[in-house]
């Protein structure tokens, strides 16, 4: 990514420039987040969900999320299931294979924190965060494949944050100014007519 | 064939290994010396006990108990064979020469509990990394990485 790299740098710095940047930013962050290639990093029972998630019953082709076997062709890895001391190393190692800009996913309880595994274990790893920048984390013993999608679409919701000049970032839309919802002037409405 | 059987087919064969059958829970189980095991191990193979379904140990806290866990396709017929070796000084007789099955099962006895099987052809750590330091599933193993369960849980 060097050359997208060094353009958002020379975009940022150049009068004016920051426009394209902006037009630039959106059109690359509304491709990437429509196509989050997934590295099934799956090492537990939560698999059979990651597994489930990508056949037809809930079918996240629709997304873009498909699963690939090889790290080189990821954009998120997802981490589903219980990582051992002697397994973190393989892991890391696959994620470093993966092509920036890259995110992971943290899915059920044992990729969170260690799960059922965090007392009274000497080899599990309490938590994929300690060796990997985890961008999304879903509770869950093991999740449903719900909220994998979920965790989708709010880390599609990051990716739209990215820009493509280093340092930099854009708002989320849920964190730009609001005019206000008029739903809740109804109701602010209808509760003073009762009151 | 049921248990009774089992006990006269072994009884009738080796006669020095009758005395130390006993029924467990409804399992034949032979407890015999450390030192006579592979002996033992070779006349029960020869009497019919062709697989080797697992080796594993425990730890009593006071020594370790082997235990063998063996099956006769002829037979129809399962048995566990038992041995005690002192915790300061855990060495046994392997039965790879038996059972080729043991190898890995006694290295992973190796890996959780540090007992030497002698004569194993290939004595490694299986599951854990190498540079390991001790035999976690020693009641006594001490790890710093280990959080213990608090009791109100």
């Amino acid at each position: 990514m060097a050359f997208v790299d060094d353009l958002g740098a020379a975009l940022d710095k150049t009068p004016g420039g920051g426009i394209i940047l902006t037009s630039l930013d959106a059109v690359m962050d509304w491709s990437r987040g429509k196509s989050l290639w997934m590295m099934p990093m799956g090492t537990a029972c939560c698999a059979m969900e990651l597994i489930a998630a990508s056949f037809s019953r809930f079918d996240f082709d629709r997304h873009g999320s498909i699963p690939r076997p090889d790290p080189r062709h990821c954009d998120v890895m997802v981490v589903a299931g219980t990582i051992t001391r002697k397994m973190a190393p393989a892991v890391k190692r696959l994620y470093d294979q993966m092509p920036d800009p890259k995110w992971v996913i943290a899915m059920g309880n044992c990729a969170v924190s260690g799960g059922i595994f965090y007392y009274d274990t000497y080899s599990v790893i309490r938590g994929v965060d300690e060796f990997l920048p985890v961008d999304v984390y879903i509770a869950g013993c093991p999740p449903r494949p719900e909220s994998l999608q979920d965790a989708i679409l709010r880390l599609r919701e990051q990716v739209s944050t990215d820009s493509i000049a280093p340092g930099k970032s854009r708002a989320l839309k849920s964190e730009l100014p609001s005019s206000g919802s008029p739903r809740k002037g109804e109701r602010d409405a209808a509760g003073g007519d009762v009151g | 064939m049921n248990i009774n059987e089992l006990r006269e087919h072994l009884c009738s064969q080796y006669p020095d290994l009758c005395p130390l059958f006993s029924v467990e829970f409804g399992d034949g189980v032979l407890v015999i010396d450390a030192d006579r095991l592979h002996e033992a191990a070779t006349d029960l193979r020869d009497l019919g006990f062709d697989r080797l379904g697992m080796v594993t140990a425990v730890d009593t806290r006071d020594e370790f108990e082997l235990v063998y866990r063996l099956q006769s396709r002829q037979m129809h017929a399962g048995i566990f064979v038992k041995a005690r070796v002192p915790r300061d000084e855990p060495t046994i007789a392997s039965v790879t020469d038996l059972w080729p099955a043991a190898n890995w099962q006694e290295r992973e006895v190796f890996d959780m509990f540090g007992i030497v099987f002698t004569g194993h052809p290939d004595l490694r750590r299986i599951l854990l990394t190498d540079d390991w330091v001790g035999y976690p599933l020693r009641k006594d193993y001490q790890d710093e990485r280990i959080i213990r369960r608090p009791d109100y849980i």
